[in-house]
């Protein structure tokens, strides 16, 4: 089965809100899926229904195919963007409490987190206290009580807050190899870099709805503007590209601007080279993701 | 079909097993704690050096024999005294000036002058003493109250009165238990069943029924608001959020409250074996029956007419009591308090926020109704049958504390049976209702929350 996770129509109402609304999405096997969306669009809520913490008011959730039932936690590895430890036991004894909950007998979780603690070379840290941890390195603990019973499904929400340039690379890579090995990795973040950096696909909720999804680079070209940028040797006269493009920005020796109408970049290029142009680059700029997410947002808010 | 029972059999499992690594992080954390092993072994200790403290304290007294040197201008006291144990009186002619400067070179303690008597007729009269050590109340009043008989005695022969006919009139009354004469097994046992027994018993039933139902007082409040803390403590933590990503928010809950009993149980426990053994050795450092017997009413403060009521008549007191019953009901009735407390506690520790001051109002619901239980129970040891203590003892949020006090009163056993049952159901019905509000309140933040939301939260699915 291709689609490890299927959310089929789910809503989840509060009070005075509607948290989740129809919310319908896919997530491929063994692929890193972007959940985005502003603060208090219902990312939290959609996640707390897939890992079972609350139940849908309707829709169903479905895991490799089955509705969600009592097993399916155990495969999943949620590391909340709230989280925490319990500051007076020792790392050893936390990850293991955490690992045999996650239904692995003692042996092999003792085995397991003492991998990945010589993973992320910290087996000294065994005998250590929580508290005597800093804010970073009790989140490379959390990160390993995420994905030590080796779930097919990871949901990381912000896993990089807090974290220094040399972790968030540790931990990135992590990643990447656990995708590598058929793991599905969703991932929440406002921080739009890491999302085009690491996402395939991504889906933008806001309201409680799902408005935007697809692949980060469909969803790129979806978005484009023909803004091109490009950069020469030699004398530019707005005569050149009259009628065809309007410049929106001009320096000594390059250029951006946007295509008109019908024009097509090909012919606008071969234009500017038959005019004597020495053409060094010629490239088309796509919007940020950044970009996307606030328009969107903005327009959804009309 | 045999695939379904497995996976059934299978999921079970998991969810007794989860329940018991919840239960054993939960009971493992406090235990290995150092404060409670000290507080754990300390107070035993300090029970035994309370003991043996207050059995020196009695040797020191006993030792302290204070011998007064006398100058009596009245001649009443010298003329009728009969002597003290504690106090020795020497009498002297001297002048009192040469007195002051050799009573101490004369081996006495003190120095006591009694002017003489002017006016027969006389209410008050003021003698003074010359002591370089400062001499203890109780000796004054000791000293003073000798005087003032001898006085009595002096105006009442002036005046003819007949000293013997005046004791005549006093009758001595003593209750005594009819039903604890006739329950008094063998002859021994009837022999120390005197007259003062039915009182004895009395106290002992009432100091025990206290002890028992304040400890269970304590036990709700100390371990209820233990497991509250930890309650909150996880979900400011926001461990809470990973935990029942893995385990039902109930089994968090419950194990919690499971886990924090035992170490409660574990403590009272070690208590009920350590201080009576602590006590025993202490007792043998003091070792003699006198002094325990003058310790045991210091310690207790009985009027002075229990005071001759000797450690063999307390010893068979307590084994004439129904151990056998009170003993298991007890633990019952502790086990059953604490469930239906502590998962309240529970469930408000859910609903409060980072700012326990905030929600303070949520408290209401727990510390009213133990005040209540608390006020009856005294009132039950008062009246032990009364309507309010039978309502108190059976109403199974009050019956946690109350019965226990009631227990040793011997109340009928269909109440007991009653209020038991009553307590189980309600233990489950509360334990069920702390669950749904918990799985909620931990979810919870950054709101302050009304006992009017939580009480929604019930019927929420």
């Amino acid at each position: 089965m291709e689609d490890i996770l299927k959310i089929d129509r789910v809503v989840k109402r509060f009070t005075n809100l509607t948290a989740v609304n129809e919310i319908s999405l896919n997530v491929k096997r063994a692929s890193i899926f972007g959940l985005l969306g502003p603060n208090g669009a219902g990312k939290t809520t959609l996640i707390r229904i897939i890992t079972s913490i609350t139940g849908a008011d309707e829709g169903t959730v479905y895991f490799n195919g089955e509705p969600l039932n009592k097993f399916h936690p155990t495969k999943i590895g949620y590391l909340p963007e709230e989280r925490g430890l319990y500051k007076k036991m020792k790392i050893g004894e936390h990850l293991l409490y955490l690992a045999q909950l996650k239904g692995m007998d003692y042996k092999s979780a003792r085995k397991v987190v003492l991998e990945w603690l010589d993973k992320f070379e910290i087996r000294n840290w065994w005998n250590k206290k929580v508290e005597e941890l800093s804010k970073g390195m009790q989140q490379k603990v959390q990160f390993i009580a995420t994905v030590m019973h080796d779930p097919e499904l990871i949901i990381l929400d912000e896993p990089f807050s807090g974290l220094d340039p040399i972790n968030t690379n540790l931990i990135k890579s992590e990643i990447y190899k656990l995708k590598e090995k058929g793991t599905t990795i969703i991932f929440s973040t406002h921080r739009m870099e890491q999302v085009e950096e690491i996402c395939e696909e991504i889906a933008l909720i806001d309201k409680g709805k799902v408005i935007l999804r697809g692949r980060v680079d469909d969803i790129k070209q979806q978005f484009k503007e023909h803004k091109f940028e490009v950069s020469f040797n030699g004398q530019f006269n707005e005569e050149m590209i009259r009628g065809k493009a309007d410049i929106l920005d001009r320096n000594q020796d390059s250029l951006i601007f946007k295509l008109q109408g019908e024009t097509g970049s090909n012919q606008l290029l071969m234009n500017l080279i038959q005019q004597g142009l020495e053409i060094k680059s010629f490239s088309e700029i796509l919007p940020g993701l950044n970009e996307i997410f606030i328009r969107e947002v903005e327009e959804n808010a009309l | 079909m045999i695939f379904l029972q497995t996976s059934i059999n299978r999921q079970k499992n998991t969810i007794m097993h989860k329940l018991w690594l919840i239960i054993k992080r939960e009971y493992l954390i406090r235990v290995k704690k150092k404060s409670f092993i000290i507080i754990t072994l300390l107070t035993p200790l300090a029970f035994g050096l309370f003991i043996i403290g207050s059995g020196l304290l009695a040797k020191t007294m006993a030792d302290s024999k204070k011998s007064v040197l006398v100058k009596d201008d009245t001649g009443i006291f010298e003329r009728n005294y009969e002597g003290d144990g504690n106090i020795l009186f020497d009498f002297t002619r001297a002048d009192v000036n040469d007195l002051k400067n050799t009573y101490k070179t004369d081996g006495y303690d003190m120095l006591l002058v009694i002017p003489a008597v002017i006016d027969t007729s006389f209410k008050t009269h003021n003698a003074q003493y010359f002591a370089e050590e400062k001499i203890g109340l109780t000796t004054l009043e000791r000293i003073e109250s000798i005087i003032s008989y001898q006085f009595e005695n002096y105006k009442m022969e002036k005046a003819g009165i007949d000293k013997a006919m005046l004791e005549d009139f006093k009758v001595d009354v003593g209750l005594q238990n009819g039903y604890t004469m006739e329950t008094a097994v063998d002859e021994a046992e009837k022999s120390t069943a005197t007259d003062k027994t039915g009182k004895l018993s009395l106290i002992i039933a009432t100091v025990l029924g206290g002890v028992m139902g304040f400890l269970m007082y304590m036990v709700i409040f100390i371990f209820g608001s233990m497991v509250m803390r930890s309650v909150m403590e996880e979900k400011v933590n926001r461990i809470v959020e990973v935990m029942i990503s893995t385990v039902k928010p109930f089994e968090l809950m419950l194990g919690k409250v499971i886990g924090v009993g035992g170490v409660g149980l574990t403590q009272l426990l070690l208590w009920v074996i350590l201080i009576p053994v602590i006590a025993m050795i202490a007792g043998i450092f003091v070792n003699d029956p006198m002094q325990a017997a003058q310790m045991t009413d210091a310690m207790t403060q009985l009027p002075q007419d229990t005071g001759d009521f000797s450690v063999a008549m307390v010893l068979a007191e307590f084994k004439l009591l129904n151990w056998w019953v009170i003993l298991p009901v007890f633990i019952i009735f502790f086990l059953g308090g604490y469930l239906i407390y502590s998962s309240l506690f529970a469930a408000i520790g859910s609903a409060m926020g980072d700012d326990m001051g905030e929600s303070q109002g949520l408290m209401w619901p727990i510390v009213i109704p133990v005040i209540f239980a608390f006020m009856i129970m005294m009132n039950t040891l008062e009246n032990p049958n009364s309507s309010l203590a039978v309502f108190g003892s059976i109403f199974p949020l009050f019956s946690p504390i109350v019965m226990p006090a009631r227990l040793v009163f011997d109340p009928p056993a269909w109440q007991i049976i009653t209020s038991l049952v009553l307590l189980v159901l309600t233990a489950l019905l509360f334990i069920w209702i702390s669950g749904r509000i918990y799985r909620i309140g931990i979810l919870m933040y950054g709101k302050k929350v009304t006992l009017k939301e939580v009480g929604k939260w019930l019927f929420r699915a």
